[in-house]
């Protein structure tokens, strides 16, 4: 809305308002009723995130702090200190660093790639579909593709030892266990990168080169002085999510590893569905404590990446 | 898959799949009998009346039931005919101890289940939730298989078993066998031992066959050590389209899950080591807070009525009556001489080994194969 047409009520008006005469605020009245609409607008959405996420999440982590027949206990907090499940946490943090670092790398890559195609064209507009849609392909589907390509009979498995004599298994079947996650987990992560960091790589403006090249400033010196510092936020940014969405990630490693419950989200389903070693129930809800302080601090630390990383995208 | 029904495949989406239209729980047509507490056909007026009833309410839920588990496909469909009944057969694929959670979430409503077929451990923990029920035939089930007041009822059992793919391995004869290169990558168990029945079952019957006690399975865990550092072990979830695309080439389960494996896959054979069989009931409850309590009692009756506990037989289990059914001559001997008669040492845990023994193995597991 341009200031020279904004009608009186309007935000922009306000704001010229308070501007011009900051000590009276005769415009405060509808800018609060406006606010008061706009709050009431937010509540079906407010209201579904309550009762489908908010609720639920505080119900499962509360069951954490009980024990089976109902009493306050703090017996499974002090479980997530046990050496079985610290070690399935420091699993859990190597294989979400590892398949976000290769993400975050590999899918910078790309989107460099793809800044030399014309926006709206053909091959960047698949890409981009593309991404969208495999960065969601996860889960039992993933999982049984990796089987069947690269599994013990693989298609892949098979060509690359009848065909080229290599043996992908020769130190043992590694597909099965944490190591094997990386591959499947690398899948979904490159795509998610490519997704979210390209917004922040289309905003360098080639201006920016241009006036480094008119300064005689080398190709070098533009990507280490100004667009390393411009877009270091933004990759760091999608780096955190990249790995805060491995840690979360269930499906996957669900459907491909039976044995052992490696991984923080397979100790909660051990802890939630055993048939054999029961009254373990309550210590998913202290998994699950374990596991959003984890992302708490995760996300916390994106969204003030974020907030830098959106200066430069405006 | 980890849970307690394996090798339920895709076919068993549709038969979840069931109408899960709404259901009244109306109560017992045929006089004012308050079924849910009914613990005999008598308290309905004899089984005419009991069969009333249930057909008043019209639905039966039905919760773990895999189509191909036991031949529990076979007995549904036969209970819906014969009764005219709609059996809502939900999450086919859950372990016991979800059997119990969904009893508790659902609590009130119409899609609750109705009764349970429970692993050992997770029936004795769970008495709360059952209403004590006899069958009509209540005395040919043996003394050391039911609770007195009818809480819960073994009702089959099968006996663990070597599945193997025979178009790529030799036959296994004895455990040590399976150490050999020719099973490289091969082996795998359904499920882990810390939360399925079945994997666990495997590892007391590696136990005894190492020579071990089922007091302490420490012998079965260092067998599938050794088994793991062979190479030979393969942590793939087996199911049947693992088995199908021969991924799983070798797999510790209960033979009635195994057998329906080997109906459905080209090669696939079934053998049992010599030497001790370890067997392990399942249990059969009713639900006391059970939206249909009429058809569930019905269900209990027909499931250990002669035409059910042969369906058992037919899919590869042992029913609990089956001795009953012998001396009266109604068991189906085809289906019997197909199976091949439970002989040997017969071991099972009793509920302090197993509680023992899933201690044991929540320490040992993860590092063992690790």
């Amino acid at each position: 809305m341009s200031l020279a047409t904004a009608p009186a009520p309007a935000q922009d008006g306000v704001e010229l308002t308070a501007r011009h005469h900051p000590r009276v605020a005769p415009a405060k009245k509808p800018s609060n009723r406006r606010r008061r609409l706009a709050y009431a607008g937010l509540t079906p959405f407010a209201a579904y995130v309550l009762i489908f996420l908010a609720l639920p999440t505080i119900l499962a982590v509360v069951t954490g702090f009980f024990s089976d027949d109902g009493s306050l206990t703090f017996d499974n907090i002090t479980g997530l200190f046990t050496p079985t499940i610290l070690a399935t946490f420091g699993s859990s943090f190597w294989l979400s660093g590892v398949t976000a670092v290769i993400g975050a790398v590999v899918g910078a890559l790309i989107c460099y790639a793809m800044l030399g195609t014309k926006v709206g064209g053909l091959l960047r507009t698949i890409i981009e579909s593309a991404a969208s849609v495999l960065a969601q392909f996860g889960g039992v589907m993933l999982a049984f593709a990796f089987i069947a390509t690269i599994g013990v009979q693989g298609l892949v498995t098979v060509i690359l030892r009848d065909t080229f004599g290599v043996d992908i298994f020769a130190d043992g079947v590694w597909l099965y266990q944490v190591p094997g996650l990386i591959l499947p987990y690398v899948y979904f992560q490159v795509p998610l990168m490519v997704i979210t960091f390209l917004p922040a790589l289309t905003a360098l403006r080639p201006q920016w080169a241009e006036a480094s090249a008119t300064l005689g400033g080398t190709r070098f010196a533009y990507w280490r002085h100004i667009a390393a510092p411009v877009l270091a936020p933004a990759f760091l940014g999608s780096l955190l999510l990249l790995f805060a969405n491995a840690f979360s990630s269930f499906a996957t490693a669900a459907a491909l590893i039976s044995q052992g419950s490696q991984i923080v989200p397979l100790q909660i389903r051990a802890a939630l569905v055993s048939e054999t070693v029961l009254g373990r129930e309550n210590m998913a809800g202290a998994l699950a404590l374990g596991m959003i302080v984890v992302m708490v601090v995760v996300m916390w630390a994106y969204s003030a990446l974020q907030s830098r990383t959106s200066r430069w995208q405006k | 898959m980890f849970t307690k029904r394996t090798l339920a495949a895709v076919a068993l989406v549709a038969a979840s799949a069931i109408s899960l239209s709404g259901c009244s729980t109306t109560e017992a047509a045929a006089g004012d009998v308050d079924a849910s507490t009914a613990t005999t056909a008598e308290d309905f007026g004899g089984m005419d009346a009991l069969i009333a009833a249930a057909q008043a309410e019209g639905e039966l839920n039905v919760i773990a039931l895999p189509d191909n588990w036991a031949n529990y496909g076979e007995i549904k469909a036969l209970f819906e005919e014969k009764y005219d009944i709609i059996v809502n057969s939900a999450d086919p694929d859950v372990s016991s101890a979800e059997e119990i959670a969904a009893a508790d979430n659902l609590k009130g409503q119409d899609t609750a289940p109705d009764v349970f077929d429970l692993g050992t451990a997770v029936t004795l923990d769970s008495l709360d939730y059952f209403a004590p029920y006899m069958v009509a035939n209540w005395d040919e089930i043996p003394e050391g298989n039911k609770e007195a007041t009818g809480l819960w009822v073994n009702d089959y059992t099968g006996s663990m078993s070597i599945g193997y793919d025979s178009n790529s391995v030799p036959e296994p004869t004895s455990l040590d066998d399976l150490l050999k290169p020719e099973y490289r990558g091969a082996v795998a168990l359904n499920g882990d031992p810390t939360q399925a029945g079945a994997a666990f079952a495997a590892l007391g019957l590696a136990t005894v066959h190492q020579g071990g006690t089922l007091d302490d399975f420490t012998p079965g865990i260092e067998f599938f050590e050794e088994l793991n550092d062979a190479g030979n072990f393969i942590p793939v979830n087996v199911t049947g389209a693992t088995i199908a695309a021969g991924e799983t080439k070798v797999a510790f389960d209960w033979s009635y899950n195994n057998l329906a494996a080997a109906a459905t896959v080209d090669g696939w054979k079934v053998t049992t080591l010599p030497g001790a069989v370890y067997t392990s009931f399942y249990n059969q409850a009713i639900n006391k807070d059970a939206p249909h309590p009429a058809a569930a009692r019905l269900w209990q009756e027909f499931l250990y009525s002669p035409e059910a506990q042969n369906l058992f037989i037919v899919g590869g289990a042992y029913p609990v009556t089956i001795q009953a059914l012998q001396d009266a001559g109604t068991v189906d001997t085809a289906a019997l001489d197909a199976l091949g008669a439970l002989e040997g040492e017969l071991v099972t845990p009793t509920p302090e080994q197993a509680e023992k023994n899933a201690e044991i193995l929540a320490e040992k597991w993860t590092v063992a194969i690790g």
